[in-house]
């Protein structure tokens, strides 16, 4: 059983109030916001834009390209003072992200699918070396067979990479926590990368109205970048050496503490955000807990479409909730369990496909949490939403009742529940 | 011209690395870095010269450095590069600094020339310095697309039915002034005073430069360690490893024989050609012999010098 | 044998305080660890009065284990000298010396 750390328990844990997704009034919001109609890759190029990053390093991959190419206008026209590197594919993209930020700059890059899947074992570098890169995931199905249209396997298949990894759900979302992003990133206690995930299409690339931030408040949110050290020769330093076995064990245990203890910085910059703009952020958003006894937990844009189905049922009469999480990595399992732990059945929902293991990815991850803890929530995995198949509020309908029947008969008939595939 | 007694002191390379004795990447580096102007920072790929120099907690460099990963050397010194002129826009620091980017031939010419390909398509002040040591060396000597045609490594070894490699070497300095860039130049450890003014040529360059510098490895060429620069200069005299400029898409050449030594003179002092010079292998050699001879000869009509080996 | 501990042994830390992302801070940190154990028969003996101070030997040394002193000699104002602790016996100095001023004699011999 975890035990009730005053630190820990509900920190981060924000409960749903109002409407619309992500509003929590906190106060007032105390920076000035202006309404606009962004994309998600608008929002987050625009985010990127107000950042003052000065290196970009990026490579065109549907459906994230809009970023590279709104970015590229701001630069061409003088909005922003960031260096611009078009490079010859994702692996070197991510490649002269590492090499810009050992240098001491505030680095950003974007990409989905194939582009994450080829930079892979950059991304081990970059967490390995400590770089303090955000990166923007439009997360899009793997080939092959080809497609280009948004789950989450890409992400998924990178998860164990040692970055901080966020997912937003509508392009507020995506822009909040792409300012959000950098400043844990480069915080001292940190230092590691952040990607910030947004879904393919449903989220990158649908005009949604959202509040930006001024310049100003951003800037003030955010300032330069201090490195705790620096490749210049200032400062004579060798940087990716070899590590022999009698080494490299302490190297990465060393690491996992540093992504471990990152969550305090996400929860704190949420905090801080929070107060600057009136939406508050923090590890996972809940909706209807108190009194549930089903709920679905998702990631991403789904999270909209479960809260809204749950929010009729609820109307209904049925006992159920919604859970979204933000911080995937480092997966927030004190916070995570002390928000379902009263729950009889929980519906675990991946859009992504983790061949031949027992569960999905997210559900995997629920079940370790659950584990040795005595808990005995019926967990149900769903499958959904491969290569932009659309999920519509029917199928989601029938996800909460078969989580209510299972928090009633407290059995689970199937391991895996493919949605809407043809069977 | 470089005086030796007028070169620094100062050593930015440390004694104390692990590379074999007699390594010729090893004095490739250390000639390199007595070229530098001011201050320099290295980025360096996965190979010999970046493993052995810096087994943690050891490091032989005294400038900062970085090893990334084996493909990626000339994406993450563009990274660099680009960092420190955001940051001397910002304010965040002050100076010029001299990137050189190292690779092996088989982080270069194989795996790590599409990153090269962009790095010099995109015009970065950086020098790629190519040490080339004929194969993977630092794996056990395999194959890569710079190994001369018959040498026997273990991807390619001295068989009965296949005696040694099949292919010709790349031409690495042809691929790397197609890019149109303002400098190329292959060099010799043999021939050092050469060798570093070429490297001192590059620093200068405005904009990318690339050294391809022939760098024998006693191990792995199966020679004598004391014989490395003796290889070096013997590689350039029989005509087996020309070494010129591309100045601005002109080629000039660095020196030419006057007379080209007989390929056996190189041969004889290393084991991976042993087999080349057996009697049943002499058509093999014959082939060799008019194929290095063809490209020595294409070299020099480039470089508009009369066409002959004599 | 030296009851110093080494920098690889100093460094065999725990994991919390091993430095950040593998980093090594001290730059030339090599010079401690002693290559010139490698030479098994030979070693390169200078003669000084051969020697014409043309640098070569420094230059061509793989190991930079052939260093220049600020020692006069003669009419000349430096003198190079072996650094043992380094030297991996490859004789190369040998081999390139102009005038057959370094000798490649047994490591047993002592050398000035």
């Amino acid at each position: 059983m975890y035990r009730k750390k005053g630190k820990f328990t509900g920190e981060g844990v924000i409960p749903y109030s109002g409407e619309g997704s992500t509003v929590t009034i906190e106060g007032a919001a105390v920076c000035t916001q202006t309404g606009c109609a962004y994309t998600g890759n608008e929002a987050v190029a625009y985010a990127a834009k107000q950042c003052n990053v000065d290196v970009v390093s990026a490579y065109p991959i549907t459906p994230q390209t809009i970023i590279v190419e709104r970015f590229s206008e701001y630069v061409a026209n003088g909005e922003v003072d960031t260096k611009f590197l078009a490079v010859e594919s994702e692996h070197s993209a991510m490649s002269a992200c590492v090499g810009a930020s050992l240098g001491g700059a505030r680095v950003f890059t974007s990409t989905a699918s194939q582009g994450l899947a080829l930079m892979h074992e950059v991304l081990y570098l970059a967490s390995g070396l400590r770089c303090p890169i955000v990166m923007a995931v439009v997360n899009r199905a793997l080939s092959a067979p080809i497609n280009i249209h948004g789950d989450q396997s890409d992400m998924m298949g990178s998860r164990d990479c040692g970055w901080i990894q966020l997912f937003a759900e509508n392009a507020q979302e995506s822009y909040d926590l792409t300012i959000q992003a950098f400043k844990i990133a480069e915080d001292k206690g940190v230092h590691l990368p952040v990607s910030v995930n947004l879904d393919g299409f449903t989220v990158s690339h649908a005009t949604e109205s959202m509040k930006a931030c001024a310049d100003e408040d951003v800037h003030n949110f955010l300032p330069p970048r201090e490195s705790l050290f620096k490749v210049d020769p200032t400062t004579p330093i060798s940087v990716g050496g070899m590590a022999l076995p009698e080494y490299y064990y302490e190297f990465k245990r060393q690491q996992e503490e540093a992504l471990q203890l990152s969550k305090l910085f996400v929860n704190r910059v949420g905090k801080e955000y929070g107060k600057m703009t009136g939406r508050r952020y923090g590890y996972l958003r809940t909706y209807g807990l108190e009194d549930a006894d089903a709920a679905v937990i998702s990631l991403g844009s789904t999270c909209g479409n479960v809260r809204s189905v749950a929010r009729t049922l609820r109307a209904k009469g049925k006992k159920v909730g919604a859970i979204k999480l933000w911080m995937y990595r480092p997966f927030p399992r004190e916070e995570l369990f002390s928000a379902i732990k009263d729950l009889k059945a929980l519906a675990v929902m991946d859009r992504a496909i983790s061949f031949g293991a027992p569960q999905g990815a997210l559900c995997s991850d629920i079940a370790a949490t659950l584990l040795n803890t005595g808990s005995d929530i019926k967990i149900l995995n769903m499958i959904y939403g491969l290569g932009g198949r659309d999920i519509p509020p029917s199928t989601i309908n029938t996800v909460f009742t078969d989580t209510l029947r299972a928090a009633k008969t407290g059995k689970v008939k199937e391991r895996i529940n493919y949605l809407d595939v043809r069977e | 011209m470089v005086v030796l007694k007028d070169l620094t002191k100062e050593e930015l390379y440390a004694p104390g690395h692990r590379l074999c004795a007699g390594c010729g990447p090893s004095i490739s580096i250390r000639m390199a870095l007595k070229a530098a102007r001011g201050p320099i920072a290295a980025v360096n790929a996965t190979g010999c010269v970046e493993v052995s120099t810096t087994i943690f907690p050891y490091t032989a460099w005294r400038i900062p450095w970085i090893h990334a990963l084996f493909e990626n050397t000339a994406a993450v010194a563009s990274g660099l590069e680009y960092a420190y002129d955001a940051l001397e826009k910002r304010g965040a620091r002050k100076g010029k600094v001299d990137i050189i980017a190292i690779g092996g031939d088989g982080g270069t010419f194989d795996i790590g020339i599409q990153a090269l390909s962009g790095m010099l398509e995109r015009g970065h002040d950086i020098v790629y310095l190519c040490y080339d040591n004929e194969a993977y060396m630092n794996t056990g000597i395999q194959r890569s697309g710079a190994t001369p045609r018959g040498a026997a490594t273990t991807t390619t070894p001295a068989g009965r039915v296949i005696p040694g490699k099949r292919e010709w070497k790349k031409d690495f300095a042809g691929i790397c002034a197609a890019h149109g860039i303002s400098y190329v130049a292959t060099a010799s450890i043999g021939f050092f005073s050469d060798y570093m003014d070429k490297m001192k040529k590059a620093i200068e360059v405005d904009g990318p430069a690339v050294i391809h510098v022939l760098t024998p490895c006693p191990l792995g060429w199966r020679s004598n360690p004391a014989d490395t620069i003796k290889l070096a200069k013997v590689a350039v005299q029989t005509g087996l490893f020309p070494i010129y400029e591309v100045i601005n898409g002109k080629y000039k050449m660095s020196m030419k024989p006057g007379t080209l030594l007989p390929i056996e003179e190189y041969f004889k002092l290393q084991g991976r050609f042993s087999h080349l010079l057996k009697p049943e292998l002499k058509d093999e050699l014959e082939a060799i012999k008019k194929g290095a001879e063809a490209n020595y000869k294409r070299i020099l009509g480039l470089a508009g010098e009369p066409v002959t080996t004599q | 044998m030296s009851k110093e501990k080494s920098l690889a042994e100093k460094m065999k830390l725990p994991w919390k305080k091993m430095p950040i992302a593998g980093i090594m801070f001290e730059p030339g940190s090599t010079v401690e660890y002693r290559t010139g154990e490698w030479r098994i028969e030979k070693k390169p003996a200078i003669n000084q009065d051969k020697c014409i101070r043309c640098f070569i030997c420094w230059i061509v040394c793989p190991d930079v284990s052939i260093t220049r002193q600020p020692k006069p000699y003669k009419n000349y104002t430096e003198s190079v000298e072996v650094d043992y602790y380094h030297c991996k016996g490859c004789g190369i100095c040998a081999a390139e010396c102009p005038v057959d001023a370094i000798e490649m004699v047994e490591e047993s011999k002592v050398v000035p």
